[in-house]
């Protein structure tokens, strides 16, 4: 290729039509003319390749399958006929998927509720902090955020053990309650309790340090002046800041409901320590259960689909906002 | 959120930071005193779990479950390290961090490759399908790995390539890869074109000069989102349970759960040893690009 097609390539002069000035329309634009049409598809072919075979492929499969009748005896070879939308009858019929549905919703409701309130909190509380304060409350933040989720829950799960678990001890020997012995695990609400807990734990340092990151983008001058026309704090943060930081509050809204929707690990692994499978599985769970765990792959599939479905919608907002944000 | 964004607002706490105190009064003064106490309880609640795991992996395991709760470890020892390291019949976390780390570093070094070339096409060009191929990243990361599972296991399981390190790789490549192009893509934009076209009037071919002059300069964007996909790709759980179920085959995290559901009765202080083994790597890699990691995640799912 040879340097003069590659100039007329070069983002700034050719970003659509905006970014080039009047005067260079005419003779310029015409001498660009001829525009790299091989390279950058040749650049993205690995790329491309990969997410097709690993991510498109097996998500095409998992449309067809969920239309078949697969279970066990077609894993073995027998023929998969395709059934119309039984599998989705079937499931969207099934009490125990809504139960599923309900929990996972609720579990996620409650996860990014407190987590966007404890979080924003803590940005203002870190915001009004001394440098030195400040420092020590990042480097606690990091070190819960830097936990791997499987880990995480593993302390957890021991910290809450029902023989010799520090929060027994503790609510036992220095508040004189009946703790000995008790069993966080085995109530599906105490269960969700301390799940709720490990991924609140997890996720208010991301939301901590990306309000903070947005508080210290608002003007001083105009709370200041907020102030001397008496607004209290609630005042301040509702007309000033909220509106300041509303991009960043939704999207990083939006990304905890994906996440707390989908969460995995916590329940999966909070679940080999000792909970009830059927009365605390979350839609991530259940997939894996239904799937991996009964060999029913063409109902695990169609619950697979829909989950697809409901996850995307809801990111919709995120992916506009961020290509919004990034003017391609 | 774009790397530029993030820098500007680090910049402007610094310089917040840097302000000089207003005068004090005496409610000021209480004020502080009572907010230094807030944070440091939130510090607390923060740092527990993470201080509970180290400690009591020092502790001999017939102390911590003993009626008494030692919180700081009376009889200091190394024996849980012992046992998870070098007891082979007990514990198989050599073979497990070998795995993880091949796995892990295969993923990095292919996916920051071909995020690279991607990153330019979609900055360097205009091309016909480029925003599409943008949405289509974007749209990809959101697809929740849990859905996938089956058909990703069947398709694996087609081409053979279940138990494998190989599988697990192009498997997480492909998991990684999104972000990796969409951070990429910001860091490739922050390096000035006309750099690249200086070089190519001084007689370098286009590629020359994206591998002499752009790659260079890229560096520390390249290693802030390898740390990224190494985070990722070392906490994986999910799909190695799933596609790498055999015992020698296992990465660390499956590791850690099979080990902890078989001494989750009787040895708490060995599972905390290799809890810390396996979050050390992560917390120093994290502690490394903290920086950058909320801009990072704004635009992406690193934490899922």
């Amino acid at each position: 290729m040879s340097p003069n097609t590659s100039l007329d390539v070069a983002p700034g002069d050719v970003d659509g039509d905006r970014l080039v000035a009047p005067s260079q329309r005419g003779s310029q634009r015409a001498v660009k003319k001829p525009r790299a049409q091989f390279t950058p598809y040749s650049l993205l072919v690995p790329a491309t390749a990969v997410l097709a075979a690993v991510v498109g492929w097996p998500l095409i499969q998992l449309v067809i399958m969920s239309f078949q009748e697969f279970g066990r005896a077609q894993v073995f070879g027998a023929p998969s006929p395709f059934i119309g939308f039984d599998n989705y009858v079937e499931v969207l019929t099934d009490q125990a998927f809504w139960l599923v549905m309900f929990r996972s919703f609720a579990f996620a409701a409650v996860c990014v509720v407190s987590t966007m309130v404890m979080g924003t909190l803590i940005a203002l509380l870190m915001n009004a902090l001394g440098k030195v304060m400040r420092l020590v409350l990042s480097i606690g933040l990091l070190l819960a955020w830097a936990m791997p989720a499987l880990t995480a829950t593993i302390v957890w799960g021991w910290m809450f053990d029902t023989g010799y678990g520090v929060v027994n001890y503790v609510l036992t020997r220095w508040f004189g309650l009946d703790y000995i012995g008790h069993s966080w695990l085995i109530e599906p609400l105490s269960f969700f309790f301390v799940a709720a807990l490990i991924v609140i734990w997890g996720a208010i340092p991301f939301v901590v340090f990306t309000v903070y990151a947005g508080l210290t983008q608002v003007p001083d001058e105009v709370l200041e002046a907020s102030q001397l026309d008496g607004a209290g704090p609630v005042q301040r943060f509702r007309l000033i800041i909220f509106p300041y930081l509303r991009s960043i509050f939704l999207v990083v809204f939006i990304l905890q409901i994906i996440w707390d929707l989908r969460v995995f690990t916590q329940i999966f692994a909070l679940q080999g320590i000792g909970g009830i499978k059927e009365q605390t599985s979350t839609l991530g769970v259940y997939i894996y259960q239904n799937s991996l765990g009964t060999g029913e792959y063409g109902t695990g599939g169609a619950i697979a689909v829909i989950t697809v479905i409901v996850i995307t919608a809801i990111s919709f907002y995120y992916v506009r906002q961020s290509i919004k944000e990034e003017e391609l | 959120m774009s790397v530029s964004t993030a820098s500007r607002v680090t910049s402007a706490a610094r310089s917040r930071a840097k302000a000089p105190p207003r005068p004090g009064s005496v409610s000021r003064r209480v004020t502080k005193v009572v907010l230094s106490a807030l944070a440091a309880v939130v510090t607390a609640f923060s740092i527990f779990p993470v201080y509970w795991m180290v400690q009591t992996s020092f502790q001999p395991n017939n102390e911590i479950i003993g009626s008494e709760v030692n919180f700081w470890p009376q009889n200091f020892t190394l024996r849980n390290y012992e046992t998870v390291l070098f007891d082979t019949t007990r514990s198989q976390f050599m073979p497990a961090l070998g795995n993880s780390v091949v796995v892990t570093v295969s993923t990095v070094v292919i996916a920051l490759v071909f995020a690279f070339l991607a990153s330019l096409a979609v900055t360097r060009f205009r091309f016909k399908s480029r925003k599409g191929f943008i949405l289509t990243i974007l749209i990809v990361q959101m697809i929740p790995a849990e859905a996938m599972i089956v058909s990703t296991y069947r398709v694996l399981d087609s081409w053979s390539l279940l138990n494998t390190i190989m599988g697990l790789t192009i498997v997480y490549v492909a998991t990684v890869l999104p972000f990796t192009i969409w951070t990429l893509r910001g860091f490739v934009n922050g390096v000035p074109v006309e750099l690249e076209e200086a070089a190519m009037i001084d007689g370098l071919s286009r590629s020359g000069a994206f591998w002499r002059i752009t790659l260079p300069l890229l560096a520390p964007g390249l290693v802030a989102t390898g740390v990224f996909g190494f985070i990722q790709a070392w906490n994986e759980f999910l799909l190695a349970l799933v596609v790498n179920s055999r015992p020698e085959m296992m990465t660390l995290p499956v590791w850690l759960r099979t080990f902890q559901i078989a001494n989750g009765t009787t040895n708490w202080a060995a599972i905390m040893a290799g809890s810390t083994l396996m979050a050390i790597p992560v917390i120093v890699f994290f502690l490394i690009v903290q920086g950058r990691m909320t801009s990072g995640l704004v635009s992406g799912a690193v934490k899922g």
